[in-house]
């Protein structure tokens, strides 16, 4: 490292490395130097001239976001000179700006509107006809608005440099400049609505957001985004009880602004028309809607029944539902149904990963590491379409560490267009290309490996071991599909384990096992949809469904209890790199209760309640930190920021069934059961893409 | 197609023009063609870079700036290939000596450039010309075609082995492209927006790489200063202003046309004398002295030696060689219009001050012509170009601004005239600056 620099801002000796642009010293210093087109993290622009300072010895104003630091460099940026600057650009840029505030979605939160106010002048000496073009809409998500248009750049390399679209353009010149999508009128691109997010003014408006409310009408409620496993914070803008926009402004969380399309926009399933908000219990054969008391009672009396016969039970748990619950569901099961018989669906192969990596520490990846990562290694992932903020992790530090990437898939992928080397190789055989690379990897300080649903097994120990060979440090993530689907496997939701990857005495069966099972006495089903792709080979067994809607298992059931969806319990999740996060309720949905208060309910009905205990998240989650191994993090540490749990450390001594693993394969646009009901991801036209045109037509009615 | 010279003239770089068939390779070789680029494949880089430094020679597309200076700032150890860049996207208004130079003597374009490459050790060429001249592109690839054919350009240089090659690249219409890293974008395929500067052509030009990048008529005058001799060239012009200049001279003069004149030629010699005086005996009222960017002359200010260092004393700019001659019916508000109208059209979008400066500018001018101008309007048009006016990216903006305030300031009764619902009291009359 350098020796710092020494330099004067305001009459104020601060230091700097070298390098380091004079706006980011002064900002690291409290002294703000306002901006527009200059943003942390994207390229170089110079545009907007609001950062004009006053650097001594330099015969004019110096643009601050492209200006080193330099020794004894003597800064103003507070001077008549600098104010006058940043008062007739904002003049300048008032000119052909609509001043349209009053009905403007970023009133409020607009950057201009601060900039005015804090260094604008009071009055307007624009007397000439205003510049006027009709607003577009480029997407169901995404509309622009051209004459609010600053013309900063800030989506155009949102969308090129974070994403990788690069669906964003400038088309015309001078002061009828306007930006343009990829597709003359319309964008196909992620949807990811970052262009949004991150335009300083109201140019570009969010399709489902748009004129709905005023931002300080909105109260903010930070939780988890509960589609895929990568754990975004998502900032939820509440009003009225109802979920009006997803964002992450503040950028809290691991995630920073980044959100992809379903973070953003697809918490919509949750007040779909579909949604169920009433118990059900099958009566001659059809569903009618009951209360909670005597639907809870119906379960119970049945469980009892079948428990007290020893009956064979069937319980699947979920991969969206809060560490909490899945904790509390697998000791219902195991200490109050006295069955092993407890599985969910399973998306990648965190056990061999975690039992291959025993006996070592900081082996495993953390969503900062594929950012602070010099190398990476992709096996058997579309990771731009699959795990959407990985691969933005990725692609900011091929930007700001110059990292190097490797591919290995079996279709062409978007890293390949930055990879140092992208090898095709069916999946499943994706190991075969680790010796072609060897000598490459070899050459590199670091390495981060992020494999996909197809290495699992023997492969991932093979993985592991070609790892360690490299003789350097070596960190590794086991991707896996959704939002707990993490949390899912070390709460033990599997027949062989227990929490904390503690192997069962006797294992139960597993989920494709009790779907076969003929002799099957009840199956117990919550937030997951088994009987989607497969029957149930038991015709007498009691079948209790806790779902968001009426899915093709809830229609077999034989009691629906409506659970609450992510955004309306609190608890904690486990992200795709083991790092729990807390969910807080941001609404209530009428009629529904989270999947913890329905199981605690059940508990009660059959008198089990003083033995399960309480079912609040926060003592169920004292209970995980006592007996889940790299659970043991307080939960104010949690709801300030992502903490790794560490599970590592010992053999997993289990029998191999990572035959039972199967990848979801999620894109961008689905989302199991959730996506189903997301209106917004089905509206996009990327999605259409995929669909037939009779599936499309059926679509739009 | 050229204007008939004139006598004053002293002609080295357009010294070919007139021979026939001057843009041939053969009447070039005849007339010392080459002879330059063999003395150069004689010396070293650096006795090249020194040579141009002796010649006194400074940039001709507009900002003057020494040529052998510029030169000597490339890394010649850098591991990355070396490019010539040959700026020909010639846009300024009032500017129009680098088609003639290309028309005319194509292959002095090309040996200029291949000493600079010999300066570098750049083995490829290009020539960037601006897509209002398709012609000019179509008469450069017959040259580089005669070059290639002759030996000339290529893998082994006149026999010497050293390899050369030379293109010509289109532009599409842009003022801005002619400033030197919005070219390169343009020239790599992009946006034609200025790139950020430091760092300049010398050190990451073309594909960004060690670049020399000039304008045509330096490296045409590179060309006879290797074949005649730096000494030689160096005394034609005045101190520190080397060799002789192209002037462009149009608007009210008897004989509008492109002049070799030696550097530091007195402005009204080149009205009266070269140019044959005002048109139709009308007296002289302003002169814009280096292309529509520069801060126009009163009459009484016209009496200048033409050189870099004289008329940055009077706060205007040599530029590129563009005199325009405005007689004394000429109203200054409708040419102030005209050239904001042009900045307005050409400003890129790329930055604020330029982007919208330029368009309130020209609809407040032009609001102002119509005879709705206010005297506050007045003070308006002189601030808005202030506050313009060093704040862009690129010198668009300056370019912009000091004619504008250089208008005001020299000529506010004629703005004061326009005021009070009173018609232009000038139109009609004149036609140079006609809409």
């Amino acid at each position: 490292m350098a020796d710092p620099v020494t330099m004067t801002i305001n009459g104020r000796e601060i230091q700097a490395a070298p390098g380091t642009l004079v706006i980011e010293a002064a900002r690291k210093n409290g002294i703000e130097i306002p901006s527009f087109c200059y943003y942390e993290g994207y390229s170089l622009q110079a545009a907007c001239r609001m950062c004009l300072v006053e650097v001594e010895k330099a015969p004019k104003l110096m643009v601050a976001c492209t200006l080193p630091v330099a020794p004894g460099m003597v800064v103003h940026t507070e001077s008549q000179k600098v104010k006058d600057a940043r008062k007739y650009t904002l003049e300048f840029l008032l000119t052909n700006h609509p001043l349209d505030c009053p009905v403007c979605d970023k009133g409020g939160e607009c950057e201009l509107q601060d900039m005015v106010f804090r260094y604008g002048a009071g009055e307007s000496r624009f007397t000439e006809e205003k510049l006027h073009v009709q607003e577009q809409q480029w997407s169901p998500v995404v509309f622009y608005d051209g004459p609010r248009c600053i013309l900063c750049f800030r989506c155009v390399r949102a969308c090129n440099e974070g994403m990788g679209v690069g669906a964003l353009g400038v088309v015309n010149r001078g002061s009828v400049s306007l930006i343009a999508p990829n597709h003359g009128d319309h964008l196909e691109c992620d949807e990811c609505g970052q262009c949004i997010d991150i335009c300083p003014v109201g140019a570009l408006t969010s399709g489902t957001y748009r004129y709905q409310t005023r931002p300080w009408e909105m109260e903010h409620t930070g939780t988890i985004c509960t589609h895929c496993s990568n754990g975004c914070k998502t900032t939820l803008g509440v009003r009225n009880d109802k979920i009006i926009r997803g964002n992450n402004r503040d950028r809290s969380g691991i995630n920073g602004e980044f959100l992809c399309v379903k973070g953003r926009y697809a918490f919509d399933f949750y007040d779909h028309p579909e949604r169920l908000q009433s118990p059900m219990i099958r009566v001659n054969g059809k569903l009618e809607p009951v209360s909670w008391s005597k639907a809870l009672k119906h379960v119970a009396e049945k469980f009892s029944e079948i428990k007290a016969r020893n009956g064979k039970f069937g319980v699947i748990g979920s991969n969206h539902t809060t560490n909490e619950e899945n904790f509390y569901l697998q000791k219902f099961v195991r200490q109050g149904l006295g069955s092993n018989n407890i599985d969910h669906k399973r998306t990648g192969d965190v056990v061999t990963l975690i039992d291959a990596l025993s006996g070592t520490t900081g082996t495993l990846a953390t969503t900062a590491d594929l950012y602070e990562g010099k190398t990476f290694l992709i096996l058997g992932a579309d990771l731009a379409i699959e795990q959407p903020f990985l691969s933005f992790q990725i692609r900011a530090s091929m930007r700001h560490h110059a990292a190097k990437v490797f591919v290995v898939t079996s279709k062409e992928v978007r890293e390949d267009a930055y990879a140092k080397k992208s090898i095709r190789k069916a999946a499943g055989s994706e190991i075969e290309a680790l010796e072609e690379l060897r000598e490459a990897l070899a050459a590199e300080s670091d390495l981060v490996i992020v494999f996909g649903s197809s290495v699992k097994g023997e492969a991932v120990r093979k993985l592991v071991a070609f790892g360690e060979s490299l003789g350097k440090p070596v960190k590794y993530c086991a991707l896996v599909d959704y939002s707990n689907s993490r949390g899912a496997v070390d709460m033990g939701l599997m027949a062989e384990l227990h929490p904390g990857y503690h192997p069962s005495e006797t294992p139960g069966m597993t989920l494709p096992e009790m779907l076969a099972d003929e002799t099957l006495d009840a199956l117990w089903v919550i937030n997951e949809n088994p009987l989607e792709a497969a029957g149930l080979a038991s015709d007498k067994a009691f079948v209790v469904v806790q779902d968001l809607f009426l899915t093709e298992t809830a229609q077999r059931a034989d009691v629906v209890l409506p659970s609450a969806s992510a955004y309306e319990k609190n608890g904690t999740v486990t992200n795709v790199c083991g790092e729990i996060q807390r969910l807080q309720k941001a609404v209530t949905v009428m009629g529904t209760k989270p999947d913890l208060e329905i199981i605690g309910l059940i508990a009660k009905e059959m008198g089990l309640a003083p033995a399960m205990g309480p079912w609040v998240s926060e003592t169920v989650y004292g209970e995980i930190r006592r007996s889940v191994k790299g659970y043991d993090i307080a939960l104010p540490l949690v709801a300030m920021a992502a903490q790794q749990t560490a599970p590592v450390n010992g053999r997993v001594n289990v029998a191999d069934k990572s035959a039972l693993i199967q990848g979801a394969h999620e894109t961008l646009f689905t989302s199991g059961t959730l996506g189903r009901y997301s209106k917004v991801l089905n509206s996009v036209i990327e999605k259409r893409a995929g669909m037939s045109l009779a599936a499309q037509e059926e679509s739009h009615v | 197609m050229y204007n008939q010279p004139h006598p004053l003239e002293v002609k080295v770089l357009t010294r070919r023009f007139g021979l026939p068939n001057s843009r041939s390779i053969d009447t070039y070789m005849a007339n010392d063609g080459y002879t330059g680029l063999k003395k150069a494949l004689e010396m070293t880089p650096e006795q090249i870079v020194d040579y141009v430094k002796l010649s006194g020679l400074r940039g001709r597309g507009g900002a003057g700036f020494p040529t052998g200076l510029k030169w000597s700032f490339v890394p010649r150890t850098s591991p990355k290939p070396k490019y010539i860049m040959v700026n020909a996207d010639e846009s300024e208004p009032g500017t129009c000596k680098d088609r003639l130079l290309i028309e005319n003597d194509p292959h002095q374009v090309i040996e200029g450039a291949m000493i600079a490459g010999l300066a570098i050790n750049a083995e490829q060429g290009y020539i960037y010309i601006r897509g209002e001249y398709r012609y000019l592109i179509e008469l450069m690839d017959k040259a580089i075609e005669e070059a290639y054919a002759k030996g000339v350009l290529g893998e082994n240089v006149m026999g010497t082995g050293k390899r050369f090659h030379f293109a010509t690249h289109s532009g599409a219409g842009a003022y801005e492209c002619g400033e030197e890293s919005a070219l390169l974008e343009s020239f790599e395929g992009k946006r034609g927006n200025p790139r950020i500067r430091p760092p300049f052509p010398a050190v990451a030009g073309v594909y960004q790489s060690p670049t020399i990048l000039n304008n045509v008529e330096t490296y045409s005058a590179v060309a006879p200063i290797f074949q005649q001799g730096a000494e030689y060239f160096c005394g034609l012009g005045s101190p520190k202003n080397g060799g002789t200049r192209l002037f462009c001279v149009s608007g009210h003069v008897e004989r509008p046309g492109v002049y070799e004149l030696p550097m530091g030629t007195n402005l009204l010699k080149i009205i009266h004398e070269v140019a044959g005086g005002v048109r139709g005996g009308k007296k002289l009222k302003a002169v814009i002295p280096g292309g529509s960017s520069c801060p126009v002359l009163k009459a009484d200010e016209c009496d200048i030696n033409m050189d870099f260092d004289s008329l940055a004393a009077a706060k205007s700019m040599l530029g590129s060689g563009g005199i325009v001659v405005m007689d004394e019916d000429t109203c200054i508000v409708k040419a102030a219009l005209r050239i904001m109208r042009f900045y307005a059209h050409e400003s890129c979008g790329w930055c604020i001050p330029c982007r919208e400066g330029t368009t309130w500018l020209r609809k407040l001018l032009q609001r102002f012509h119509d005879g709705m101008g206010t005297r506050s309007d007045i003070v308006l048009i002189g601030d808005l170009s202030k506050n313009m006016l060093g704040r862009t990216f690129c010198p668009l903006g300056d370019a912009a601004a000091m004619p504008t305030i250089a208008f005001v300031e020299k000529f506010r009764d004629e703005f004061e005239a326009h005021l009070d619902g009173k018609p232009c009291p000038k139109e009609n009359i004149s036609r140079l600056v006609a809409a």
